[in-house]
């Protein structure tokens, strides 16, 4: 079977699209479950990934970090996940919406795997958990997505 | 009056620089290894914020890999600032640090 790529740069620097209605569905549906966990669970310990800490060794520096920038980081995030969500079904992208891509994915796996709590050599095996084994097969899929679309940017560079 | 004989030359030496910087700005910004950042969105992200080179960015992202952690920039506090929050922006995990704090083993 010859590999098709889903994300092929044009010589007007967009890109077209190539995935199935089962695969759209998935990626304008995904991003707005993450988005509204955010708002309603912030503190959600799997969703540290998303808000790192800047100041680790200094707590009033990291106070202060957060005041001034945790809402502009929130922002950006509803934004990349909305870009994912609203062009889910287009069939060309513009480089900075396959940008937002390539971030909104990168998203949905920090959740994905901080949830899974998964390590460089976890294979689907390891989770004994039905609905984990489900999930860890969404990670998967996402991270092949991802990097594709950081293939497809990189001839850009 | 002739011309004095001349005493050894007087030799106008330049200094050698070997261009130290100071190290006024030192802030450092570091990105840690975790398992769910691919390898090859680590290196795009390294050259497209910072514009390195791939070759640079592929090795700045081998030692977060390996080593767990790299330095990737430096500068003011601002500035380190900004970078952390453009890394945050992109699902990486980096925190900044006044350079050399780490290494005095404080704390």
């Amino acid at each position: 079977m010859r590999f098709r790529r889903r994300f092929v740069r044009a010589r007007n620097g967009t890109y077209s699209v190539r995935l199935d209605e089962h695969e759209r569905r998935l990626l304008g549906s995904l991003p707005g479950q993450l988005a509204s966990l955010v708002e309603a669970e912030p503190e959600d310990p799997w969703l540290q990934r998303l808000f790192p800490t800047a100041y680790p060794k200094d707590p009033e520096r990291e106070e202060e970090w957060r005041l001034l920038m945790s809402v502009d980081l929130h922002d950006r995030r509803r934004e990349q996940l909305s870009t994912l969500a609203q062009t889910a079904a287009a069939t060309t992208l513009t480089e900075d919406e396959l940008h937002g891509w390539a971030q909104a994915l990168n998203d949905l796996r920090l959740y994905l795997g901080t949830r899974l709590d998964v390590s460089e050599e976890t294979d689907h095996d390891d989770l004994a958990d039905d609905d984990d084994r489900q999930l860890f097969i969404l990670y998967t899929w996402l991270g092949l997505l991802q990097e594709e679309t950081v293939a497809a940017l990189s001839e850009a560079l | 009056m002739g011309p004095v004989a001349t005493t050894a030359p007087v030799e106008v030496q330049r200094p050698e620089v070997e261009d130290v910087t100071v190290p006024d700005v030192p802030w450092i910004v570091i990105v840690w290894n975790d398992p769910i950042n691919l390898m090859s969105y680590v290196t795009f992200v390294f050259q497209k914020l910072f514009g390195y080179s791939k070759d640079k960015a592929t090795l700045l992202m081998l030692d977060v890999h390996e080593k767990g952690r790299a330095v990737v920039s430096s500068g003011t506090r601002e500035e380190a600032e900004v970078d952390v929050f453009r890394l945050h922006e992109h699902g990486l995990w980096a925190t900044m640090e006044k350079d050399g704090v780490g290494r005095e083993g404080t704390g």
